[in-house]
Parts: C-alpha cells; sequence; structure tokens
C-alpha cells in the first residue's frame, strides 16, 4: 500500500457509495442510499431481516446499482429503533418492521414518493416537508466527532473507511511526524483517557515511550462493564477501522509492534466487526509488516474477556489476558514502565482511540478549541432510564446535564419530575436537581461527587428510591469485587448488609454515621478502582438525598414507595367505585369488599405486587 | 438443598481431537489459556474436569491454574446447561398463585429437583421476582416470559421446545 493507491481506493469508494448526506434541495434524484442501522438495539429490533428485506425487495423493483443499501453502526437514536435512512432526502424512518419495507420500496424509492407516516415525528414539519435531522432536538447540540462514522459506513467495507479519510493519518504519521511530534499532538490537544479517569493521553503515551524495552505492548480496553454504558460497543460495531488505525499510531508513537484488543464476550457483533476489520486492514497491508514502504510493523489481536467486571482496570486486564484470574495488582510500577508480560504497556479506551486519527489530521488546535478549560473534546454518552430518547449522544465538554436530559434527551416521560442522574456506573455518582446546570467535564463531575466515568448516563424521576439505587449499585460491585483485597471484598459486603437495613427500616441513625465511616475505609483502602470508587454511589445519595434515607430510618417510610417492608397500600374510600377488578387481581386475596361499595386491603395478608394499582382505572389505590 | 444430575463425560473423539488441534496451536502463544477455556466450552458447551485436566497438561499448567482461572470468570461453566432453559419464579406473588406447584410439576415431569436433565436437553433453575407478578405465576423459558400458568400447561409447553 502507497499513498497512490490509497487516494485511488478512496475516489473508487467515493464514486460507488452513493449519497451519504442529506440534499434537501436535490430535484432529479437518480441515486438513493439507504442506511439500515445495525448496532445491537436495532438488531434485537429485527433491523438484520429489515435489511434482507430491502435488499432484495430493491433488486426486485430493478433498482439494484440506483439504490444502495447498507448496513451501518449505531444512529444514536436507539428509543426509536429499527432506524432507516434514506439519503438524498434524509428521511429518518423508525420503529420499522419488515412488513413495512415493500410500502417503502414502492412508493419512495420507486415513486418518489417519502411516507412519512412511518418517518421520526421530529422531521416532519407540517406542510409534510421533511425536516434535516440536524435540526431536531435530538441531533442539534451534538456533535459527532468519535462516532463520526457510526451510522454512516458500512464498517464490514474498509473502502467506506478509506473514503472518510481513513488511514490517512497513518500515513502522516508514519511519512511525516517524529514519535516526539505525535506524543507534542497529543499533549497539546488535551485528550483525556474516556474510560474514567481522565489521564491525559499525551502524557501515557510520553512515559511509556521513555520506557527502555526490546519489546512494547499496545492494548485497547473495550471491556465496557458498567451497566448502563454502550458507547465503546457502539463505536467497534459502527467504525471498528478508527480504532485499529489509532493503535497503530500509538504503537509507532511508543515504539511497539503488538497490539492486543480486550472485548466483553458479551459483544459479539462488535467482535465479529473487529474481526473483520483487521482482516482487511491485513489485506491491504495496512496491518503487517512494513506499512506505508516504511520499517514500522504491527500486528494486532482481539482477546474476549469471560464475564468479570473488575477486568476493566487496567492491571486487571493484562493479568486476564496474560491467562490468569482477573485480579489487579498495587501500582506502581505502572504499566508504562512494567505492564503486560512485565513490558513497558499502554492501555486506552475504545472511545479515547475514536478521537486519535482525527486529532492528527486536524490538529491540537482544533480539537483542543471544543470543550472546557481542562477537558477538550466531546464526550459520548449513553442515555438511559427514565427518559425520552434513549440512545447515544455525543455533545462538547461543558454542554450541562439540563441540555442533555431536557433538550436532547426530550425529557422524562408521563410527565414525571426529574430527581436525579447518575453517571459513572458503579463508580459514579448521582447528581440532583440543584446541580443540573453544572458543565459536564471531568473536574465539574468529581466536585459534585460523581465521576465521569465511561460515560453511562442515567436519568431517575421521583418513583425512584435513591437508596434503593445506592443498594443495586452496591449488589453488583459485592457480586463483582474480585475478593483479592479486604476492604473491597468485606467492606462492599457489609456496606450491602447496612443499606439493607435502612431499606427494611431497622436501621438507625448511628447505622447512618458507621456507613459513611465504612466508605471512607473502603475509599482509601481498597487496592484498585473498583473498590475506591464503589463507595461513591451510597456516599453522592447520602450527600444529596440524606432526607430519604432520613425517612426510611425515623418515619419508617420509603418516600418514593419503592422498599417494599415500607410501603403500604391502601384505598381511598371515596374514589373508590367498588368494581372488583383489584379484588380479581390481587394474587393473595387481600382486598376485600361488597360490588359498588368500597374495598379495604388486608395489610396482613398484602405482599405489596402493586397489581391492583396497575389494575384500578379510578386512581383510587394509594401506596406509602 | 438440590440434588444434581451428575453428567457423566461423555466426550466424543471427534471433540476431543478438535481440542487437541486447538491446544497445539496456542502451544506458544502467551496467555493462551483464557482462549484454550473459550473454544475448549464451544466445543464441549462447558468445562469438565477431564477437560481442564487436558488442558492443563498440554499447556503445561498445573490444574490448579487451570481451576482458578475457570471458576473466576462467570461465562465459564463447569456443568453443562441444556437447550432449554426453564425459569420460574418463585417470589412471593407467584408462590402464592401457585407457582409451587408449577415447579413440583416440573421437576416431576423433567426428573431433577434441579439443574440439568439425563437427556441434557432441559436445564430448571428457580429464579428470584422478576418484576411482573400481576402475571403471576410466571415461569421463563429461554428468555419467554410466560404468565398465569397451571401445572397443566407445563407439559405443552416443554414439546413446544423440545424441537
Amino acid at each position: 500500500m502507497n499513498i497512490n493507491e490509497l487516494n485511488a481506493i478512496k475516489e473508487r469508494a467515493l464514486a460507488s457509495m452513493g449519497p451519504r448526506e442529506a440534499d434537501h434541495n436535490l430535484k432529479d434524484i437518480q441515486e438513493r442510499t439507504v442506511l439500515v442501522c445495525g448496532g445491537t438495539g436495532c438488531t434485537s429490533g429485527k433491523s438484520k431481516i429489515i435489511f434482507k428485506e430491502f435488499k432484495e425487495e430493491v433488486a426486485k423493483a430493478g433498482l439494484t446499482g440506483k439504490v444502495h443499501v447498507i448496513m451501518t453502526g449505531c444512529f444514536g437514536l436507539c428509543a426509536l429503533g429499527p432506524v432507516v435512512i434514506v439519503y438524498p432526502e434524509g428521511a429518518f424512518y423508525s420503529q420499522l418492521s419488515p412488513e413495512h419495507v415493500p410500502e417503502i420500496v414502492e412508493s419512495h424509492l420507486l415513486n418518489n414518493k417519502v411516507l412519512t407516516q412511518y418517518l421520526y415525528k421530529e422531521t416532519v414539519k407540517e406542510e409534510g416537508v421533511i425536516k434535516a435531522l440536524a435540526e431536531t432536538d435530538f441531533y442539534r447540540k451534538q456533535h459527532r466527532l468519535a462516532l463520526r462514522n457510526c451510522g454512516v459506513i458500512d464498517p464490514e467495507n474498509i473502502d467506506e473507511y478509506i473514503a472518510r479519510d481513513g488511514y490517512r493519518a497513518l500515513y502522516k504519521v508514519l511519512t511525516s511526524m517524529s514519535q516526539d511530534d505525535v506524543v507534542n499532538v497529543m499533549l497539546a490537544s488535551g485528550l483525556r483517557g474516556r474510560g474514567g479517569a481522565g489521564f491525559p493521553t499525551g502524557r501515557k503515551w510520553m512515559f511509556a515511550k521513555a520506557s527502555k524495552a526490546d519489546k512494547k505492548f499496545v492494548l485497547c480496553n473495550a471491556d465496557e462493564g458498567d451497566p448502563g454504558a454502550f458507547m465503546d460497543r457502539s463505536v467497534l460495531e459502527g467504525d471498528p477501522h478508527a480504532v485499529l488505525e489509532a493503535m497503530a499510531i500509538a504503537a509507532y508513537t511508543i515504539g511497539s509492534d503488538q497490539g492486543y484488543i480486550y472485548v466483553r464476550a458479551e459483544y459479539p457483533i462488535a467482535v465479529q466487526r473487529l474481526q473483520i476489520a483487521i482482516k482487511q486492514a491485513k489485506e491491504y497491508g495496512l496491518i503487517g509488516k512494513n506499512i506505508f514502504g516504511t520499517d514500522f510493523s504491527f500486528n494486532v489481536e482481539v482477546r474476549l474477556g469471560a464475564g468479570a467486571f473488575v477486568c476493566g482496570e487496567e492491571t486487571a486486564l493484562m493479568v486476564s489476558i496474560e491467562g490468569n484470574r482477573g485480579e489487579p495488582r498495587p501500582r506502581p510500577p505502572f504499566p508504562a514502565v512494567k505492564g503486560l508480560f512485565a513490558k513497558p504497556t499502554i492501555l486506552n479506551n475504545v472511545e479515547t482511540y475514536a478521537n486519535v486519527a482525527q486529532i492528527i489530521l486536524n490538529g491540537a488546535e482544533w480539537f483542543a478549541s471544543m470543550g472546557t478549560e481542562k477537558s477538550k473534546g466531546t464526550k459520548v454518552f449513553a442515555l438511559g432510564g427514565k427518559i425520552t430518547n434513549t440512545g447515544l449522544v455525543e455533545v462538547p465538554m461543558g454542554t450541562t446535564l439540563r441540555e442533555i436530559v431536557e433538550e436532547i434527551g426530550g425529557g422524562i416521560p408521563h410527565g414525571k419530575k426529574f430527581k436525579a442522574a447518575q453517571t459513572g456506573g458503579p463508580s459514579g455518582g448521582c447528581i440532583p436537581a440543584e446541580k443540573m446546570d453544572v458543565a459536564i467535564d471531568y473536574d465539574n463531575l468529581i466536585a459534585i461527587g460523581s465521576m465521569m466515568g465511561s460515560g453511562g448516563l442515567i436519568v431517575m424521576d421521583e418513583d425512584n428510591c435513591m437508596v434503593d439505587i445506592a443498594k443495586f449499585f452496591l449488589e453488583f460491585t459485592v457480586d463483582e469485587s474480585c475478593g483479592k483485597c479486604t476492604p473491597c471484598r468485606i467492606g462492599t459486603k457489609r456496606l450491602y448488609e447496612l443499606l439493607t437495613k435502612v431499606t427494611n427500616g431497622t436501621a438507625t441513625m448511628e447505622d447512618l454515621d458507621k456507613m459513611e465511616e465504612l466508605c471512607k475505609y473502603i475509599k482509601e483502602n481498597s487496592l484498585c478502582g473498583l473498590g475506591q470508587t464503589a463507595p461513591n454511589p451510597v456516599l453522592s445519595t447520602l450527600r444529596y438525598f440524606r432526607d430519604e434515607y432520613v425517612a426510611h430510618v425515623v418515619e419508617k417510610r420509603c418516600p418514593a414507595g419503592v422498599c417494599k417492608k415500607l410501603v403500604n397500600y391502601s384505598i381511598i374510600a371515596d374514589k373508590c367505585k367498588g368494581c372488583t377488578a383489584c379484588a380479581r387481581k390481587c394474587p393473595v386475596s387481600a382486598i376485600s369488599g361488597a360490588v359498588r361499595e368500597a374495598h379495604a386491603i388486608d395489610k396482613a395478608k398484602c405482599i405489596k405486587c402493586g397489581a391492583c394499582i396497575a389494575t384500578c382505572k379510578f386512581g383510587a389505590i394509594v401506596k406509602g | 438443598m438440590t440434588k444434581h444430575v451428575r453428567v457423566p463425560f461423555n466426550g466424543t473423539k471427534e471433540q476431543e481431537e478438535k481440542l487437541n488441534k486447538i491446544l497445539k496451536s496456542l502451544k506458544n502463544v502467551p496467555g493462551a489459556l483464557m482462549p484454550a477455556l473459550q473454544q475448549a466450552q464451544e466445543i464441549y458447551g462447558y468445562l469438565p474436569m477431564e477437560v481442564q485436566e487436558t488442558i492443563a497438561d498440554k499447556l503445561g499448567l498445573s490444574l490448579a491454574e487451570v481451576y482458578g482461572v475457570a471458576t473466576f470468570y462467570s461465562q465459564f461453566t463447569l456443568v453443562p446447561k441444556g437447550k432449554v432453559q426453564i425459569g420460574v419464579c418463585l417470589g412471593t406473588a407467584c408462590y402464592v398463585k401457585g407457582s409451587g406447584d408449577v415447579y413440583a410439576e416440573l421437576q416431576k415431569l423433567l426428573g431433577v429437583e434441579s439443574g440439568i436433565t439425563e437427556d441434557l436437553i432441559y436445564s430448571l433453575d428457580a429464579t428470584r421476582c422478576i418484576g411482573c407478578c400481576g402475571l403471576a405465576p410466571v415461569m421463563t423459558i429461554n428468555g419467554d416470559v410466560y404468565g398465569k400458568i397451571t401445572k397443566d400447561q407445563v407439559a405443552g409447553l416443554l414439546a413446544k421446545y423440545k424441537e
């Protein structure tokens, strides 16, 4: 492979790809592209069948060559899956099922009539005119950098990546930059690790470059374990070459020739696409010996995890690749000095790598112009929980939580009130409503008791009990603690037991103090990041929602009505019509009363399953 | 509390050859144990002691090391799972609506208290509350949820999944 060949592939691909962006003014449309989302969310909604249907129907309609049908990575708006975009109109079909396909092909692709009834309703103006996606609330404030190719290219076709300037940054680095040049660009860009801790990427590379050794390693951490975070999966599924190119650049910079990508085995589509990408890059000589005719050689292998959250911790990940139990070891020595197989090693997260080629091509200043003073660029968040637009969003650092939740996320469904957002998964904390206008970046999040983490963002409304949420995360860490160090293994278990006392209504105010003290011990004395951050969900809820803890302890009451031991169901006699629906539904026959007369619940029999509330049409049953 | 069917090791010659081939190709690969266990589990469906012994032997590791790794990661299993995985909710709401009877019926039909059946087709587990008490009693088969089931329906459901 040389630069002329790379250019030729780009030209050829651009000529045959079909339109990939919206042109709302185009009148005489000759060529269209149908992009079908092939991310994990849409795939479980049958998008593979939709893709197949489109291919077949397009061929049947004699449109082969005029309509390109492509399966891409994630578009981001998972709540509306499965989604399909047709360019150049930019028609965003949402919640499709395979039965819709023949109709769309017939009407839209054959007769130029867009079926507006199937479009995402935010994109249809009153006159039936399509509004650009970039103007919708969900996309308007987004800035897709790490996700720039997700939902645009076919991740299983290296030519499409090259068409979008793929492997050009690697060429630039290998032919015109020294190792120090690359380090300096990375330092100047201000890029910080997107996996959670936010360590400056350039510094990591600088330390590893400075280490002298016969062998060095470049690792990619794709062991995305936080419940609720799925950005790394989406990058691997939608743009795997971006990660490979960045790893090759990192390898050149530190003087390595071998990379490993450690992926969770729970991500089969990501693994498959990575393997295809590696094979294609090898065929083109973009991975292998003497890349671009230089003396730089680089090989990369995929290693699968086997279901251990702690392996997202860097030293645990390395011992796992070495074939051992994934237990962390103390640092120093840091991996940049002594890492995988005791050789100098750098480990970066998937999303971090997804930024690298763009920084090389567009320059450090371009990247540093986005974001806040100490957190540059963008961050991808996985929006979930009680929010209308569940999905993947990428925003410049410094965007406020309010913008993400209320504008991009479309607010809380069913007219409920926002209570808190949880960031950073089991290592993070809850951000209350009064902090919604804080600009989100690494340092601000830590200042308010949470952390960036990998970017999971779970929204909670008034129906969520914050003690219960803290307990949920603790249960997770208890389960996932590797057991090597005592503060984490036993401390988290004792903390979980104290939380259970609170949710059962048997805790005392002294127990709350004990919890805080225990949290402090666990944070200070645990060996690795898992233990050091495990108390965060408890500490942050104690800090912002102490009144809820106190209500559980003192009043023996769960204000959100979640903790079953503390909830009582009752029937408001004035509202009850005596329709008997609840009594028939009650699994334990705890409700009695004559027809057309107010019913009553026998609290001794009630198991608090909530079936009666769901049944009552008159709002006569309350819990509290 | 429960008695499990002990599954005797009955690996075939073909499986053994496959495993040996893989182990040979991994012989000089650094950190070969995880990929070895993963591929072995793909071949056998689980990691019986006999297979762990072979892996230890061929990769030059101690059985303790192999067993240590196999039991650390949640995706490795030392007992096989059936093709049809059944869960019966024994949470309070389901229990009082008769899920205990449903569970007993399944135990009778499948001939196990819990775990895998002797024909290796089904595995049976009691689960915690799965959060749809309104549908009680509830059972899940390979992830599909069946609500308001009675013990008379159980045999029919099993047959449906046997193919």
